[in-house]
């Protein structure tokens, strides 16, 4: 019985060396054929942070709910989170300081958060896609859309994006490198 | 006049958490920093008009020097989410999450779960692109109709944060004319992946988000 053992690991050993000759550029004597392995996908995944449109939670969220709001899937965040955005962005503008203030897009104070505090991007799928570009409202995000721009006449423009003029407008109007046309369309790092 | 000091104080503490940094840059305590601090999320058309591009940068305000020394962590999944029901749960998710020089992508795909937990839906399509070295052009590929990308590029934000600061702080009254790019010359680590529309619907109105997952 040990005999035959040992022809077995003599076989095996002869097999090793074939495999290890074969493998001519493969000389650390392994004794399995290095196969490519699924690298591993397995286990929980848990959220830590989240974002739809640009600048909502940094802009209207208070300190100490920045990290619920992250955690707080979009189809939960309007209830729990638009009374807050409302206070909040009535105590930073005097644009909504009166009965029937709106922004441009003739949203008053209630309107303009209760879009915001559910933070999701819409995307058309049938033509422009902008935050906005003077006529389409809320179709996407480009790359050259000066978003922080657009945010600020909504929050201190008023009705006509005519309030607030030093406030409405950073005057940084474009990136500082410019974009690709095509894939991957972000400007290298510098 | 201490309740006026105090009402004071909370009213400066929710001015200053406006625009504390800007679009979703270092958002909130829990990520700020992190490998998991999702700084920006685009999507627009593609350049081929029947196709839609996601992208999504963490690892914000990296200088050129910090850039060569970034990498994507393994234990942070990026989802894509799409909605395509208007009830703002994803219906769709593209998931991408690095391992050893290669970014994976799965989907898009119906995920077994919605919400703040998930698993990587490998029984998605998978497609897989090395991610592109600081320094070296954008390797791109084309795989189960998608283009996808993985690598550090230029922060695509801009703003003057900078004077927002000095306006928040009460040092301005005003924005300069012009403004200052706060994020010129800064880079972030990008996901972006190119979809054709017929993936998500094909027509209509579909929302979308981004998030970024840990694992436990």
């Amino acid at each position: 019985m040990k005999t035959l053992l040992n022809i077995k690991n003599i076989i095996a050993v002869l097999m090793i060396s074939g495999l290890a000759f074969n493998c001519s550029n493969d000389d650390d004597m392994n004794t399995v054929t290095p196969m490519p392995t699924e690298p591993d996908f397995s286990g929980l995944y848990v959220q830590q942070d989240q974002m739809g449109r640009p600048a909502v939670n940094t802009v209207f969220g208070s300190s100490a709910s920045k990290d619920m709001y992250n955690i707080t899937p979009p189809s939960q965040q309007g209830a729990a989170f638009q009374s807050m955005f409302q206070t909040n962005l009535m105590a930073l503008s005097p644009a909504y300081a009166n009965p029937g203030d709106a922004n441009a897009l003739g949203l008053d104070a209630a309107t303009f958060t209760g879009l915001l505090a559910t933070d999701v991007l819409n995307l058309s799928l049938d033509g422009t896609t902008t935050f906005y570009d003077g006529t389409n409202v809320l179709t996407g995000r480009a790359l050259a859309d000066d978003v922080i721009t657009v945010e600020l006449l909504l929050i201190f423009g008023g009705e006509d994006f005519s309030e607030n003029p030093t406030l409405s407008n950073d005057n940084v109007d474009a990136n500082d490198k410019p974009f690709l046309a095509s894939f991957p369309y972000l400007a290298s790092a510098w | 006049m201490k309740k006026m000091k105090v009402i004071l104080g909370i009213s400066i503490l929710a001015v200053a958490g406006f625009f504390m940094v800007a679009a979703d840059h270092i958002d909130a305590p829990a990520v700020q920093g992190g490998t998991s601090d999702i700084t920006d999320f685009y999507a627009f058309q593609g350049q081929n008009t029947d196709n839609v591009v996601f992208v999504a940068n963490v690892q914000g305000l990296l200088s050129p020097m910090a850039t060569a020394d970034a990498t994507f962590d393994e234990n942070v999944l990026i989802e894509f989410n799409i909605d395509t029901t208007g009830d703002n749960v994803e219906n769709l998710v593209i998931q991408a999450i690095p391992r050893d020089g290669k970014m994976y992508f799965f989907g898009p795909t119906n995920p077994g779960t919605t919400g703040l937990n998930s698993s990587i839906e490998t029984a998605g399509a998978q497609s897989v692109v090395d991610i592109s070295p600081y320094g070296s052009n954008a390797i791109t590929k084309t795989s189960n109709g998608l283009k996808i990308f993985a690598g550090p590029r230029d922060d695509p934000f801009f703003m003057d944060f900078a004077q927002y600061s000095e306006i928040i702080a009460g040092n301005a009254t005003g924005f300069n004319n012009p403004g200052s790019d706060t994020f010129a010359g800064t880079n972030v680590m990008s996901i972006v992946v190119e979809v054709p529309k017929g993936m998500l619907g094909g027509s209509g109105t579909v929302n979308t988000w981004v998030e970024s997952k840990r694992k436990q």
